[in-house]
């Protein structure tokens, strides 16, 4: 029996040497981390351009979009997009944010490199699996990605792939052929990874903690990356199964999701007896979950960086982690919110708006924690304190319209207009891009040993953080002014008067767009020309900062580091120093 | 926090400890087999979504030869989990020679259970049975059986390469007998998840006349 095995022990390997094995097949969670993130920084790229595509295509219809027909000749026909193509794009575009930016940049990026550390381990619980996970995702982002050059293009199902669209294959439409089947493909093979990723994690969590490091003094990012595993190991686990019937809808003739007598352009279809319904439960009670495994990570690293801007202990840390640990398990029992107008029972829809709305009272709970913090803070702000600010206030903001959209009666109105796209480009996407700004800009030194440069980051945020009000914000008139989603165009009367506004907010993307290239400058340019960092730069207390930057290989230099205190120790009355990180010993505290 | 906490207590959850006294590896098994029965019940609600949504559901095992076929599959199914938990008991005890033939007891169950199974697949498929179409009514019960079934099967396949892997690797002291137990915990999920699938797949389908 080796029930004694030291949680040290994991780390069975040596240093690697070559390049291969040091920087490709590497089995080092600092170099896995960064891989997610540099793979994420890629398809944040990639989706962002599609967008701009979109953008361009809605404000201004017959406006040709150069190397676009050499990209597809027949989406694209002189440079002007088909509508069909619009969707193709619209649907590679939520994919890849949803599942390559928003689920894997933050938990399997910034997790990656930080959890270990901050818990006081070597390594990941299995690296093998780290490594495996890895690079099952990297292969489900090529397969999707290459959904763009097959025949027809990517499907036009959207990231949602709504049943019986996306089950009928070529009859239905562009990329509903080979494109939805790699769409499936790659969606089966991400939950694969995310898998593997979720059960590293938590056994990592359980099992590898140093010394000391009892759940109650865990930084909230660790408990948030906890979280966000558990959920992603109940979610995936669901989404897998549905995407493999959906494919045998394709190659194995079944009719899952494909109701009988279904007519499509004048043919009847040969499959019979399915539900189209049955996939949209599936994937929602996924679809729901995945909201906050993008978020919590978020919530995570906001708290911690928020500690360190306001150089204060978080108002009630227990309170924090009750409240994501309820958020966490409500955001199973609230899917069919997203179905109210699926032709699921009336009665349904209130049983699924009443647990939606509960979760705003943790949500709420959260916020204030956040700014009862900040309240009366001497704060010192660096970029990542400014992020970590913009990210309460688009996560209010984006929450907020959340409340019109959880009322089944408001959503009949609301669902499928731009009002939707406004909130959860807010609350999901953009508080989630901001919490992985606030990582980069946080963790940059330690992750590469030097310093990112404060002033460029500033201006980054500032002309973002103006950006994205300028994007999202005008969308909620829109759909209040009854402008519907997924459209390619906007042709009828009605719709005529607001496309001044999407003009504007066309404008506004691009010009948000363009100024991430400050950003993408500042952290190339760091990474190799950036001052060199201390190991405490920020003057922050959890145990990564113990360790020099960037880490040694093992992490804390052959030592077992040990846990004294709780995280968060600014400012504690009657201590000597201003802040007590969690490995200084006892004495230090009491004077 | 107050300065209570601040004095390192040796609790079980205090870090640098494996807190259910069970390697990684072990709890990392769990935690698969979580994941695992969620896809299981995933599969299992959309069968009966699907069953409760279809008015012409068939229901066409009969008594003689399927409902017989699936109990033996059941019987040889559960015996090997009685003979995996001798290998356990055996590998915990470090008799090496009794732990993997009772391994290979019990991979030969999985294969009989294989075996009788395809047959009942074969029969199926004999009748006229396909993943879209059969002879009683809606044609989601061949898709539903069949991934179903297929899905199972494919667990307990790889269930056998598994211990296989592991019983060769324990004789040749390549494993411990914890990898023996974990490889063990696998099996009996896969034991389980077929307690659902016979009363929900086979009985509840079945022409008792």
């Amino acid at each position: 029996m080796d029930h004694e095995a030291a949680p040290s022990a994991v780390h069975h390997h040596s240093p690697p040497q070559g390049f291969i094995w040091k920087y490709i097949f590497s089995l080092d969670h600092k170099v896995i981390g960064k891989q997610y993130y540099f793979l994420s920084l890629l398809a944040v790229i990639t989706g962002m351009v599609l967008s701009w595509l979109m953008r361009l295509h809605l404000a201004w219809g017959t406006a040709a979009i150069p190397l676009l027909d050499k990209l597809s000749p027949n989406g694209a026909p002189g440079g002007v997009m088909t509508p069909e193509y619009y969707l193709s794009l619209m649907t590679l575009h939520g994919t890849i944010m949803v599942f390559f930016v928003l689920t894997t940049a933050p938990q399997a990026g910034f997790g990656n490199y930080i959890l270990p550390i901050q818990i006081g381990a070597e390594d990941m619980a299995f690296p093998r699996l780290n490594m495996l996970s890895f690079w099952v995702t990297f292969v489900s982002f090529v397969t999707l990605v290459s959904s763009l050059f097959v025949s027809d293009g990517p499907p036009i199902s959207g990231w949602t792939a709504y049943a019986p669209l996306s089950a009928l294959g070529s009859a239905g439409g562009p990329g509903l052929g080979r494109g939805q089947i790699l769409w499936a493909l790659a969606i089966a093979t991400f939950c694969v990874g995310s898998l593997l990723g979720a059960l590293n994690f938590i056994a990592t969590t359980i099992d590898l903690r140093a010394k000391g490091m009892t759940l109650s003094r865990l930084p909230l990012t660790c408990w948030a990356w906890f979280i966000t595993a558990i959920l992603s190991l109940l979610a995936f686990a669901v989404l897998l199964p549905a995407c493999v019937l959906l494919i045998l809808d394709h190659i194995g003739g079944t009719s899952f999701f494909i109701p009988a007598g279904l007519v499509v352009s004048d043919a009847l279809q040969p499959h019979a007896g399915g539900s189209p319904l049955l996939w949209q439960h599936l994937f929602w009670f996924f679809g729901h979950p995945e909201v906050y495994i993008a978020i919590v990570p978020g919530l995570g690293i906001v708290s911690n960086v928020l500690a360190c801007t306001c150089r204060k202990p978080l108002l009630s840390y227990r309170v924090l982690v009750g409240c994501m640990i309820a958020i966490a398990f409500l955001s199973f029992t609230v899917w069919g919110h997203h179905m109210f107008l699926s032709g699921m029972s009336p009665y349904s829809g209130l049983t699924f708006s009443v647990p939606t709305l509960f979760i705003t009272i943790p949500a709420a709970i959260v916020c204030l924690i956040w700014l009862g913090t900040v309240y009366g803070a001497k704060l010192r702000l660096n970029t990542f304190g400014l992020f970590a600010i913009g990210f309460i206030s688009v996560f209010l903001t984006g929450g907020l319209s959340g409340f019109f959209l959880a009322q089944p009666s408001i959503d009949t109105y609301l669902h499928a207009t731009y009002f939707v796209v406004g909130h959860f480009h807010f609350v999901m996407g953009v508080a989630a891009i901001f919490g992985m700004f606030t990582g980069t800009y946080f963790w940059f030194p330690k992750m590469f040993g030097r310093m990112m440069n404060e002033t460029l980051g500033k201006i980054h945020f500032w002309l973002t953080f103006i950006g994205v009000y300028c994007i999202f914000m005008p969308m909620h008139y829109l759909g209040f002014a009854g402008n519907v989603r997924r459209y390619a165009a906007f042709t009828d009367d009605y719709m005529l008067p607001l496309i001044p506004v999407h003009k504007f907010i066309t404008v506004a993307a691009l010009t948000t767009g363009a100024v991430q290239l400050i950003f993408i400058f500042n952290l190339f340019w760091s990474m190799f020309r950036g001052k060199l960092a201390s190991a405490n730069p920020w003057e922050a207390t959890e145990l990564e900062w113990s360790t020099p930057s960037p880490p040694p290989f093992d992490n804390f230099g052959g030592q077992h580091p040990v846990v004294y205190r709780p995280p968060y120790e600014y400012n504690v009355e009657g201590a000597t120093a201003e802040f007590i990180p969690q490995f200084t010993p006892d004495p230090v505290i009491k004077a | 926090m107050s300065e209570s906490d601040v004095a390192m207590t040796e609790s079980t959850w205090s870090g640098g400890a494996l807190p259910y006294a069970i390697s990684s590896k072990k709890l990392g098994m769990w935690l698969f087999i979580v994941a695992d029965s969620i896809t299981f019940g995933a599969m299992l609600v959309a069968y009966a979504y699907l069953r409760v949504a279809s008015p012409d559901w068939p229901i066409p095992f009969k008594f003689n030869p399927s409902i017989i076929n699936a109990t033996v599959m059941t019987f040889v199914l559960l015996s090997s989990s009685i003979t995996m938990v001798a290998a356990v008991q055996a590998a915990k005890e470090g008799r090496v020679r009794a732990c993997v033939g009772w391994m290979a007891a019990t991979m030969f169950g999985g294969v009989l259970f294989d075996i009788l199974h395809i047959r009942e697949w074969l029969g199926l498929i004999h009748e006229g049975v396909r993943l879209f179409q059969n002879p009683w009514g809606s044609p989601l019960f061949g898709a539903s059986f069949f991934s179903l079934t297929g899905l199972h099967m494919t667990h307990v396949t790889l269930g056998v390469i598994y211990l296989a892997v592991v019983a060769i690797g324990f004789g040749r002291k390549k494993f411990s007998a914890d990898d023996v137990e974990i490889s063990g915990l696998y099996w009996h999920f896969v034991d389980l998840v077929w307690m659902f699938i016979f009363p929900l797949v086979y009985l509840i389908s079945a022409r008792l006349r």
